[in-house]
């Protein structure tokens, strides 16, 4: 399948990434590339099988804790690696015009 | 006294209950010398000698106030930088990162050092632990210790050449499709992968959170079993952690291993293993014969399948986990205006080329219209690589396999074929996507007196066969002194 530099464009708008003209045109081709070799998984017939997302090995549910508040860490901690923070909040470009 | 390369965790405690030397000398011993040759090596991204050094005279206060010593107490050991230790630098050897101090402490760092282990440095690894050479990191690339010409395989190439370079006796690293055996094989140690849960992922950062595992790495198997003992165990803080008991690995750890049937999977033999690697295993396979197993042939049909299975799951789980690096919480930003192009742009200028591409195949394979013909698919064929593996251990004790079709290669010699980097990791992703346990053994040299591992794969939870089955292999090639003295 012929992948276009629109389409890359387009996955890179969805995840949040610029990319330029140059890695655009890398990545069409290295995503042709590995899209064409896992084209093999429709040699299988998967009817009935249950796909498979987690290991889990104690049935179906992953265990889960009591619904108990417990200690964290403050404020400040989470904060201290914030490009930019502000009364005790992470500060972002303005997201709506007036 | 000895240098640190010498010494397992074992003779460090008796070292240290006889007086032989203080836990305080020896952490200072490990970070000089690490340090001293980091140039040279680029194992470390960071040291941590004031924690070191704390945790140092503590052991040497117990010892002083004649208090039981922990099972790793005053070990020297390195944690790969993907893994959190509070108050320290935590990068994933990416730019996205470089100066993130880590919150809290990941679960099995507050384990090893409640155990009395001395955390000296975070090792170098490839960015976000994507990658099998270490060519990934942001930063510089590290040396095997056994050719500075190669590479030391990856992703926890730092951790692995820690331990091969004989800067600590162990290391923790991660493993998602084989980056804790891989680069064990290229720099001959023992690498362990747990059952999938077996170990709390809690404070490992995520890459692929269905398929990541926190494991060690040593020079001998029963360091491995000792390390891994420590840091098994269920967490209310990782609800995908197993609640099933841990046994004692290391004081269990047998030699006789007679009567254990041994499935050698044919499609593991075949085209792309260079000969000289599939002789080393065979003359491993035959050891074992040796030892009193009985090797069978069996098949694992969907093998063939698991690359393309792998690398779309851990694509689309690494895009997702990911995501969480807009330039907000972390690091630095792009100092943009409207928001959508702060984030757009501190994502560019932060990622590296490997990590840009699996966001963007991951992305792909979870985007609307092609969900079921991509990512629902890779889940089935998963299913069906699981099935084949159960299947298996139905009739089998462990399953033996080579861990890499080919030893340590050049630096730069594979970094231009992303594809064909993938497709190096087909024997040990197939045991990722299972979820079973894995390790690789050191089982010889290549005439160019390169490192291979041998793999011995288990099913869930059965550790201790596994890691019984590396302790007889290890001492029928002389013994677990040769084994440590050879892995340099």
């Amino acid at each position: 399948m012929k992948i276009t530099p629109d389409e890359v464009r387009h996955i890179a708008a969805l995840a949040n990434l610029r990319l330029s003209e140059e890695d655009t045109a890398l990545y069409a081709r290295d995503l042709e590339q590995i899209l064409a070799y896992v084209d093999q998984l429709n040699e299988l017939d998967t009817t009935g099988v249950e796909p498979m997302a987690q290991v889990l090995h104690e049935g179906n549910a992953a265990p889960l804790r009591a619904d108990a508040p417990g200690a964290s860490f403050d404020q400040g901690t989470a904060l201290r690696c914030a490009p930019l923070q502000g009364a005790g909040h992470f500060k972002v470009p303005r997201v709506i015009e007036r | 006294m000895s240098p640190i390369g010498d010494l397992t965790a074992g003779n460090i405690r008796s070292g240290l209950l006889a007086g032989d030397f203080s836990a305080t000398e020896l952490a200072r011993e490990a970070v000089g010398q690490a340090r001293a040759e980091n140039d040279r090596t680029g194992v470390f991204l960071s040291f941590t000698e004031e924690r070191a050094l704390n945790a140092a005279l503590r052991v040497d206060r117990s010892l002083a106030a004649g208090e039981t010593l922990g099972p790793l107490a005053g070990v020297p050991i390195a944690v790969k930088d993907v893994i959190m230790t509070k108050g320290e630098r935590t990068t994933c050897a990416s730019r996205a990162l470089e100066n993130f101090l880590s919150p809290y402490d990941a679960t099995a760092v507050q384990a090893i050092e409640r155990a009395g282990a001395v955390v000296i440095g975070k090792t170098n690894c490839d960015e976000f632990a994507m990658g099998s050479s270490n060519e990934n990191s942001a930063f510089f690339p590290v040396r095997n210790p056994a050719d500075p010409t190669r590479v030391p395989g990856g992703s926890s190439g730092g951790s692995a050449a820690a331990v091969g370079g004989r800067y600590v006796p162990l290391s923790l690293g991660s493993d998602t499709g084989g980056s804790i055996r891989q680069p064990a094989s290229f720099c001959g140690v023992v690498g362990v992968m747990p059952t999938y849960g077996r170990v709390s992922r809690y404070g490992l950062v995520a890459f692929a959170s269905s398929l990541d595992h926190i494991g060690p790495f040593a020079r001998t198997v029963r360091d491995a079993a000792l390390l891994l003992g420590t840091i098994a165990g269920s967490d209310p803080m990782d609800s995908t952690a197993a609640t099933a008991p841990v046994p004692d690995y290391a004081g269990d750890l047998s030699a006789d291993v007679r009567g254990l049937r041994l499935g050698i999977p044919r499609e593991y033999f075949g085209e792309g293993l260079e000969p000289e690697v599939g002789n080393l295993v065979q003359a491993g396979i035959d050891s074992l014969a040796g030892l009193g197993c009985e090797p069978v042939s069996i098949s694992l049909p969907h093998t063939r399948y698991a690359i393309a299975s792998y690398y779309l799951i851990c694509t689309a789980e690494a895009s997702s986990n990911l995501a969480r690096y807009d330039g907000v919480r972390y690091s630095r930003r792009a100092d943009r205006a409207a928001l959508r192009d702060m984030y757009r742009d501190s994502r560019a200028e932060r990622f590296g080329p490997e990590v840009k591409r699996r966001i963007i195949l991951g992305t792909y394979v979870m985007s609307s219209g092609y969900y079921d013909a991509y990512y629902k698919k890779a889940q089935e064929v998963r299913a069906l690589v699981a099935r084949d593996f159960a299947r298996a251990f139905e009739d089998v004790d462990a399953i033996i396999t080579p861990v890499s079709p080919f030893p340590a290669f050049k630096l730069g010699e594979k970094t231009s074929d992303p594809l064909q980097m993938y497709l190096s990791d087909i024997y040990t992703i197939t045991g990722s996507l299972a979820g079973i346990a894995g390790m690789s053994v050191p089982c010889g040299r290549t005439s160019a007196g390169l490192p291979v591992g041998l793999q011995i794969l288990a099913n869930h939870f059965r550790e201790q066969t596994m890691l019984n089955l590396g302790h007889a292999f290890e001492i029928s090639r002389g013994g677990e002194t040769q084994q440590a003295r050879e892995a340099g």
